[in-house]
């Protein structure tokens, strides 16, 4: 489930399956919404709560739990924020509730089949932007978790851009793709992958065109799931991949 | 799952937001702006060897509203061939899905910054002037614009004034081919324009029956009500009479100070007669708006105000000074010769 295979879009979005009275559809929605935001909340956790790890393990599954239980999706008004803010202040008063209650333990029951890499999520941590040794304002906790966010969205694109090229058998495509856009390296250029590859610079061009065409269509698609409405999906569209304007 | 790095992640935002051009016949140069619906690059027309502007949505939906919108713009403005107004040179679709539209590249500023750099009074009147011959002509066309604003003008760098982004216009009449469809209500509140000013209102960009689009000061009552129906040229009409008033405040460096920038009731009548709340209390083209600032700047008066007898007197001093001076000078010195020759 941690790539959180592709929700069928016989609803608009995952918001409108949520609500459904199907429980299969509904199962399928939480999927997808714990595939994008299970690691953006689990370091939201970390860092906004200042929670050790086995702590933030605990109560990133159980707010995924919680939110089934009670049916916080379905109480979401779009016209009032965006989903990922409102999950955002649903985990802080979920965390701050389980800290009254300390019922921490009883958490986590519905979804413990889900097996999380917490221990890639903590090694990402290490590395991130924001200092948790200090105390992170709550504009800058804001843009850490929409950057959380963003990241995992494009992982989950990224490996769904794999499997669509090996379905394609166009491995090169995918190689050549993570070799300039993925790796960061910034001396990489188009000549010397073209060397590296022994083929000419318009092949390496065109196969990078397809994968950022297919990426950007892909996370796209999961996008519009994420989001409860086509104005909002627009609006979080120019969000992630419109630079601000200047 | 595969670890994005800080760098991939920027890098994947950058280049799934590039326009796809493969296919095209254009080269991408840079992005110079964004809009409400999409963004506009410089790209290279490789054909011609020539540069233009590739207007581009932001979502590969081609049959979203946005994207008919986009090619309704394009449209538009293949039927507004002026001076006046920015020339569409193509249209379509990129193999992203996105759709595109190319247009002339004009270097220059919007008219909120290069009006920073214009401090007479006359010379920011003949801009004005300039916008009302390109508005009138799309009037005289059957569109209207519906979201003039000075960050929707451009000046250009030889001095061409340029009415832009004419996403929001509306056909009001058919000359030739299909009808023409307001689009569906669609998104509520677009990204502020870029080049306005700072504390420039947003563009409401809604339209379709009952709903509302444009930007709030420059949008007409009726068409901030979402009075579609009722739209007529007079929408326009309020809008200029709103970038007149825009025009006609002091440079921040001159507030206070100049006489020159003192309000002048004639062109304050003008101003409140062009953006009056009640569509039949204003200019009822947009010629005759023109008309009466050509009037003022000749320092004539305008129809716009009835003048107290005393300014009319005083305009005609002013207008025709040195006459008058010689006839009084011939007055005073006849009267003083028969004064000498009677005592």
């Amino acid at each position: 489930m941690e790539n959180g295979s592709k929700f069928p879009l016989t609803r608009w979005s995952v918001i409108d399956a949520a609500r459904s009275p199907d429980p299969d559809e509904q199962g399928r929605a939480l999927d997808a919404l714990f595939a994008a935001y299970w690691k953006p909340i689990y370091k939201y956790v970390r860092l906004r709560w200042n929670r050790p790890v086995d702590d933030a393990q605990d109560l990133t599954q159980g707010f995924f739990a919680e939110l089934l239980e009670r049916g916080l999706l379905s109480k979401y008004n779009p016209a009032k924020s965006r989903l990922r803010t409102y999950l955002r202040l649903c985990v802080d008063s979920f965390v701050m509730n389980e800290e009254k209650a300390a019922r921490r333990q009883k958490r986590g029951g519905n979804v413990a089949h889900v097996a999380l890499d917490f221990q890639a999520a903590e090694g990402e941590l290490a590395g991130a932007t924001i200092d948790a040794a200090s105390i992170p304002s709550p504009e800058s906790l804001e843009e850490f978790f929409e950057k959380e966010w963003v990241r995992s969205l494009f992982a989950l694109a990224v490996e769904d851009l794999r499997k669509f090229c090996q379905e394609r058998e166009r491995e090169r495509t995918f190689r050549l793709f993570e070799d300039y856009d993925l790796s960061g390296d910034p001396d990489v250029s188009y000549e010397k992958l073209a060397a590296a590859y022994a083929i000419p610079v318009t092949d390496v061009t065109n196969a990078l065109s397809f994968a950022r065409r297919e990426f950007r269509r892909i996370a796209l698609e999961r996008l519009r799931e994420l989001c409860a409405s086509e104005e909002e999906f627009h609006r979080e569209a120019r969000a992630v991949f419109g630079s601000d304007p200047q | 799952m595969k670890f994005l790095s800080d760098r991939a992640l920027e890098r994947l935002r950058q280049s799934a937001d590039l326009p796809d051009l493969v296919g095209t016949r254009y080269q991408l140069l840079e992005r110079v702006a964004r809009g409400g619906m999409g963004v506009v690059y410089a790209a290279l027309d490789e054909t011609l060897g020539r540069r233009v502007a590739l207007k581009v949505l932001d979502v590969p939906i081609a049959d979203s509203d946005f994207a008919r919108r986009l090619n309704r713009e394009a449209r538009v403005l293949a039927r507004l061939e002026h001076p006046g107004i920015v020339p569409v040179h193509d249209v379509g679709t990129l193999a992203d899905g996105r759709v595109f539209y190319t247009m002339k590249f004009v270097e220059g500023q919007g008219l909120d910054k290069h009006v920073e750099a214009v401090a007479s009074l006359p010379d920011r009147l003949r801009l004005f002037l300039r916008i009302c011959d390109a508005v009138a002509f799309a009037h005289a066309q059957g569109v209207l614009h519906r979201d003039l604003k000075p960050a929707n003008v451009m000046v250009g760098a030889f001095g061409e004034v340029l009415v832009m982004d004419w996403g929001l216009a509306k056909i009001l009449r058919e000359a030739t081919e299909e009808p023409e469809e307001d689009p569906e209500v669609t998104i509520i509140r677009a990204s502020a324009t870029e080049g306005s000013a700072a504390g420039e209102t947003q563009t409401l960009q809604v339209t379709g029956q009952g709903t509302v689009l444009g930007t709030p000061g420059y949008m007409s009552p009726e068409q901030a009500r979402g009075d579609i129906a009722q739209l007529d040229q007079r929408s326009d009409i309020f809008s200029l009479g709103a970038l007149l008033r825009f025009l006609c405040a002091p440079p921040a460096s001159e507030t206070g100070s100049s006489a020159k920038w003192r309000r002048d009731k004639s062109l304050e009548a003008i101003c409140a007669k062009a953006a009056a709340n009640n569509p039949g209390s204003r200019y009822s083209n947009v010629s005759e708006l023109s008309a009466d600032v050509s009037r003022y700047l000749d320092g004539l008066p305008v129809s716009a105000r009835k003048e107290p007898i005393f300014e009319k007197v005083a305009r005609f001093y002013r207008r025709h000074t040195i006459p008058i001076l010689l006839i009084a000078a011939y007055l005073v010195a006849r009267t003083l010769i028969l004064l000498f020759f009677h005592r």
